[in-house]
This record gives C-alpha cells, structure tokens and sequence, in this order.
C-alpha cells in the first residue's frame, strides 16, 4: 500500500529537496523508513479503530507543494518559509522543527515529515508582544490529478513573547490529501492564542497534528473548528512542561452528509501546577460520524495538577453518531481532573422550555443548535475570528442573525 | 364580577399511560390570585405543565377556555405569545445562549404576534433596564449562559426575571419556592409583588404555605390524587399548614391509596 507514496518520496528526494542540509535530508529519510515500517495505519488499532483510512492508501496522490499565504506580517514577528529560515536561522529551526511531532508517534506525521519542505516558521523574539493576529491561510494549489501536500508549520515563541496566529485550511475542490503538521514551541511565560479552522472540501482528506511544547507559566489557547473535508483526523498532542503552565483547548465540529471528524487528543502534564482546561462540542446532521478521543496523562511528579474535560456531542438526524472515549492516566496522587461527555438529540425539556417563552419550534431548536456552536466560539479571542465563524456556523445551521444583545 | 379568564372544566391529563389530573376543574378571573396546594404527587405541577402545554402530557378528556378560547388547541408558543408564563420548577440550562439574547428572541417572538415592531439591541436594553428597575435586581445574570451554572435562587430569580420582561396576564408559578432560602424568597416573592396587577392573574403552585405568607393569594386549592378536593380564602392555607394534608385526602372509597 505504501509503494505509490515510497515511489513520490524517491522522485521528491532526488529532485529539488536534495538542496536541503544533510540533517534534514537524514530526517526525511528516517521519516520515510518508518513508514514503509508501519504503512497506513490500519482499524485494527485502538487509535484508529474509528477512522478507516484505507482509500487514503489506495490513492495515487501527486506531490504538490502548498500554497501559503501570511497576509500582512504585524511588526515584530517574523514569518517566513521553512526554506529561508533553514538558510538564515539553522540552529533554530534545527533545535525544534520535528523534535516535537516524533516520525514514531503517528504514520502520517511520518509520511509529512519525509516530505517536508513547504511550510512557514513563525517567530517571535523574547519579550516581544505581538498584538494584531497572525493570518496563515494553507491551500492546495487547483491542477488536475489528485493533489497532496504535506504542510508544516513551525511556531516559536521565545521567553515571554505573546502573539496570535489564524491557520485556516481552506477548500480544494476534487479529490486531494491535505497532511498538516504544526509544532508549537512556547518558551517560559510566552503566551499564545491559536485558532485553526478546517473547511477543506467535500471529497477531500484532512489529516493533522498539532503538536504543543510549553514552558513555565507559559499560556496557551487553541480553538479548532472543523467544517469541512470528507474525512478529517486530528491529533492534538499538548505537553506541559514547565510548572505554571496553563492550556485551554477548543473544539468546534459542525458536520453533514457522510463527513467523518476524528480528534484525538493527549494532554500530558509532565509537571506540577499545570492546569488544563478542555472543550470540545460536535454537531452532527445527516450520516456525519463525529469521534473525540480525549486522552490526559498526568506524570509521576506532577502534583496539584488541575485538568477538566468535557465533550458534547448533538446529534440532529437519527443516523448521525458520536463517539466519545476520554482516558485519564494519573500517576500523581495530589491531583485534581475530571471529564464529562454527552451524546444525544435536542433536549425536548429545553425545546419545551424555549417555546413556553413564545419561539416558534424551529426558531427554538436552531438556537439550541445554535448555542452548541456558540459555546465553544465565545471563547475565540482573536478578535475578527470570533465573528467571521459565527457568521460560517449561522449559515451551516440556518440560524438568523441576531445583532449582539448587549 | 371580572369575566373569566381561564375556565377548567372536568381536565383529565395523563403521562406515559398514568392519569395524574382526574377531573380538575378551576375558574380564574382577571387580576385574581389562585394558590394551588397539596402534596407530592397530587398533579400541582402536572397541572401547570398541561396549561402551559408541555407535550408529554396528553389531555385525555376536559377543556380549558383562555379568554374565551380553547386553550388545548395551542401550541406551547401560541399560549406563550397570548400570555401564558409558567414559571419553571426546574429551568432548563441553554449552552451557549446568553440570557439577554434570548429574552430579546421571546420578546421580539411575543411582540411580533401582536403586530408590533421588533425591538432592536438598544430598545430592548431600555425595557430591560426599566423591568429591572421595577423589581429592584441589577443585570448580573444578563450576559450568561441562560441558567448554566445558576444557582438554585438565581435560576428561580430569572423566571421571575423573564416574567417582567415578557409581561404575561397569566402567570403560573411552579414551586417557585422550592429550593430557597428565606431570604431568596422574600427577594423572588417582593418581585412577584410588584408584577401584580388588576389585569393580570396568577397561579401559585406550592407545596408549602409558607410562600403565601408573601404572594397572599384570594384563593387557595388542595389538589390531591388528581382533583381539586378543598377551596377557600387565604385562611384555609394556613389551617393546611397546622393539619396537614391527610384530613383533605378523598376517602378510601374512591379505590386508590395516597
């Protein structure tokens, strides 16, 4: 099965990317060796048992490179392409890019990193404070045939820094494979804000990692929205990894049709004092399969410890499912955690409740729909994005604007 | 005397299969206040979920007559937006919607059936202020999560909340009182207090009469097992609360047990 893409590893290795440094041409080539190794991963395994992933295999995709664009670049971070950064900053591209997102942890971050070569470094410098958003917005270029990309993105935020960055996946149309992985290196006390949004087409593949690094009192908060795509799987890999550390993690899924959402996440508290917060809502219409696997690690070590979880999912249609698997492994004994999910239809109570006020029963299940969505957007603090993607909610669910009450 | 506003002749309601109202009959006029007492499990609060329309509860024989017209016939909106308010016993939590938001949704809902213009940010903000105003509360429960992660007092102080601002003419509360405090309670029943009026008419359901000590009703009900079996003036909720209830119960006669 892994032939075809072995076949455009050998044409991409020999051809172009052979300019790379020697450390990075050896990182592709043992990206590419465990692989072939491991092959596609199979519904035979645990971390996959929800996501068949086989006509990805069966796909003979052609490499093409991403087209990013980062808009304008706000004064004081630095945003380019790996490409020049490798040539203008090596010692800091080489001290973090793929140290974070392991080639063992995950076939298709293999697969990304043998291939790696598009993508952007985003930097910011210690104690500098980046205040108006970052804009990355990831397209796989038109063109016949049936393109893939592998796009990377490399986030370093010095001692201190702050900063906000968009990465928004944008649609393709036709059949194509978008394998995105973004490492996030925050340095102590650095705080970053991290809204991704996937709304890749109707017959495409999205798989990604996020994998995140943070120091002491470092702060970060990522919102994913998932819209799009046929297919789409998540990793969302967060390590906390300096006391004081705290993470806010956001998901948003509103699917149709026959879409299919699989996120899996690890928190891992390596540390003591870290908090924790994790939230993710999925709504479900149609045959849309959500999957939500939300996993947290609390080391030996890491005590006072504070890490809350919750999935909800919303089921619209009665062939719609959700599947939702949290899993604590602690291994300190001061800790504090706790999880929650829920899979269901519209409340009726709550429909009942809305209509005793006079909304009509559509009015009234459009904004209990509504509010699933907007629970999770109201915590976007990019300012612009919050409303760019409630506009994009309101349209998918059908919910008329309402002017802000207050 | 004042017309009749709400008539309920013979009402039988029952859910999943099990009648729980066995023949209610209660004539409310306009600007009256009606106590509803009686024990658990009597059919207070079924009572107040059939007239506000809650679909789980299936009329089985009887009618109610609300200004003339047939109650029964209504959508849970339709009654809401003739202005019928039931005041929860337990409200119901709504993620992601904040209270002003969908206040200003009903408002707008109610005053669209009427004919009238909706109420854009600004107008609402200013209706809102003055109900505020009336009821002495400030806005603290405005921009959250309507009734997510409320307390038990702030929860029962929104319905009331929701009350003034929707302005219905018959508003039926559902043991408000259950669950509060005395202190909560003389804040929620102060409120009710101000909202009353010779236009509109209440129905207080309650367990305890300990809440008619504030919202003094004209007429007070015991239902047990389904049917209104004692009424009288505001007296007889103080005499229920020296005997209790088992002197009203109907007699073992009529085949069933309390």
């Amino acid at each position: 099965m892994t032939e075809h893409f072995v076949g455009q590893y050998r044409a991409f290795a020999s051809n172009g990317a052979a300019g790379a440094p020697e450390w990075l041409r050896s990182l592709r080539e043992r990206a590419i060796t465990r692989f072939v190794e491991v092959g596609f991963p199979s519904t035979r395994l645990e971390q996959w048992r929800f996501t068949n992933v086989q006509s990805i295999a069966e796909t003979p995709f052609t490499l093409r490179a991403a087209r990013w664009d980062a808009g304008r670049v706000p004064l004081g971070a630095v945003v380019t392409t790996l490409g020049e950064a490798i040539q203008r900053w090596p010692d800091l591209v080489r001290a973090h890019l793929a140290r974070y997102a392991p080639v063992e942890a995950n076939p298709f971050t293999a697969l990304a990193t043998a291939f790696l070569a598009d993508g952007l470094l985003v930097h910011v410098p210690a104690g500098t404070v980046v205040d108006e958003p970052i804009q990355l917005t990831c397209r796989i270029p038109p063109g016949a045939g049936r393109p893939m990309a592998h796009p990377r993105l490399l986030i370093v935020l010095e001692r201190a820094a702050q900063a906000k960055v968009v990465e928004v996946f944008d649609a393709a149309d036709g059949v194509s494979l978008t394998n995105a992985v973004t490492e996030v290196v925050l340095e102590d006390g650095a705080q970053l804000d991290l809204c991704r949004e996937q709304r890749e087409g109707a017959q495409s593949y999205h798989i990604a990692t996020t994998q995140s690094h943070q120091g002491r009192d470092s702060r970060f908060v990522f919102t994913t929205i998932a819209l799009g795509a046929n297919l789409s799987r998540h990793d969302i890999n967060a390590v906390l990894d300096g006391s004081g550390a705290y993470l806010i993690l956001n998901g948003l899924s509103v699917l149709g049709q026959r879409q299919h959402v699989d996120y899996h996440t690890t928190i891992e508290h390596a540390q003591p004092h870290c908090e924790s917060h994790e939230y993710f809502n999925g709504i479900f219409d149609g045959e849309s399969h959500g999957v939500f696997n939300g996993r947290i690690i609390v080391r030996p070590g890491a005590q006072r410890t504070d890490s809350k979880q919750t999935n909800n999912n919303l089921l619209l249609s009665e062939t719609a499912r959700a599947d939702s698997q949290p899993q604590l492994e602690i291994y300190a004994d001061d800790v504090k955690c706790t999880h929650g999910s829920t899979v269901g239809p519209l409340d009726p109570t709550a429909l009942f409740y809305l209509r005793s006020r006079g909304l009509g029963a559509a009015e009234a299940r459009g904004l209990l729909t509504y509010g699933f969505g907007a629970e999770i957007l109201d915590r976007v603090v990019i300012p612009g994005v919050r409303e760019r993607l409630d506009r994009v909610i309101r349209d998918r669910l059908g919910v008329p604007e309402l002017a802000p009450a207050l | 005397m004042t017309p009749p506003m709400l008539e309920i002749t013979d009402l039988h309601a029952s859910v999943e299969g099990n009648e729980i109202l066995r023949g209610v009959s209660l004539t409310v006029r306009t600007g009256e206040v009606h106590a509803i007492m009686g024990p658990n499990g009597s059919g207070k609060s079924t009572l107040a979920q059939v007239l506000a329309g809650h679909p789980a509860y299936a009329v089985t024989a009887g009618s109610v007559r609300y200004d003339g017209k047939d109650l029964l016939d209504m959508d849970p909106e339709e009654r809401a937006r003739e202005g019928i308010f039931l005041a929860f016993q337990y409200p119901v939590s709504i993620r992601g919607i904040t209270n002003s938001y969908f206040l200003r949704s009903a408002v707008n809902a109610i005053r669209k059936h009427k004919g009238l213009d909706e109420l854009d940010p600004l107008d609402f903000l200013q209706v809102l202020e003055d109900k505020l105003k009336v009821i002495g509360w400030d806005d603290s429960l405005m921009n959250r999560a309507v009734n997510e992660g409320f307390s038990g007092g702030e929860k029962k102080r929104n319905e009331i909340l929701q009350l003034a601002v929707l302005e219905p003419r018959l508003s039926i509360l559902d043991e408000t009182d259950s669950g509060l405090d005395i202190d909560a309670l003389k804040t929620v029943a102060e409120a009710v207090n101000k909202l009353r009026g010779p236009d509109r008419s209440f129905i207080v359901v309650t367990h305890y009469q300990r809440l008619l000590n504030y919202i003094v009703p004209d007429h007070v009900h015991v239902l047990a097992e389904g049917r209104i079996v004692k009424s009288g003036g505001k007296a007889l909720a103080l005499a229920l609360e020296e005997k209790g209830y088992d002197w009203l119960k109907p007699a073992a006669a009529a085949g069933t047990t309390a």
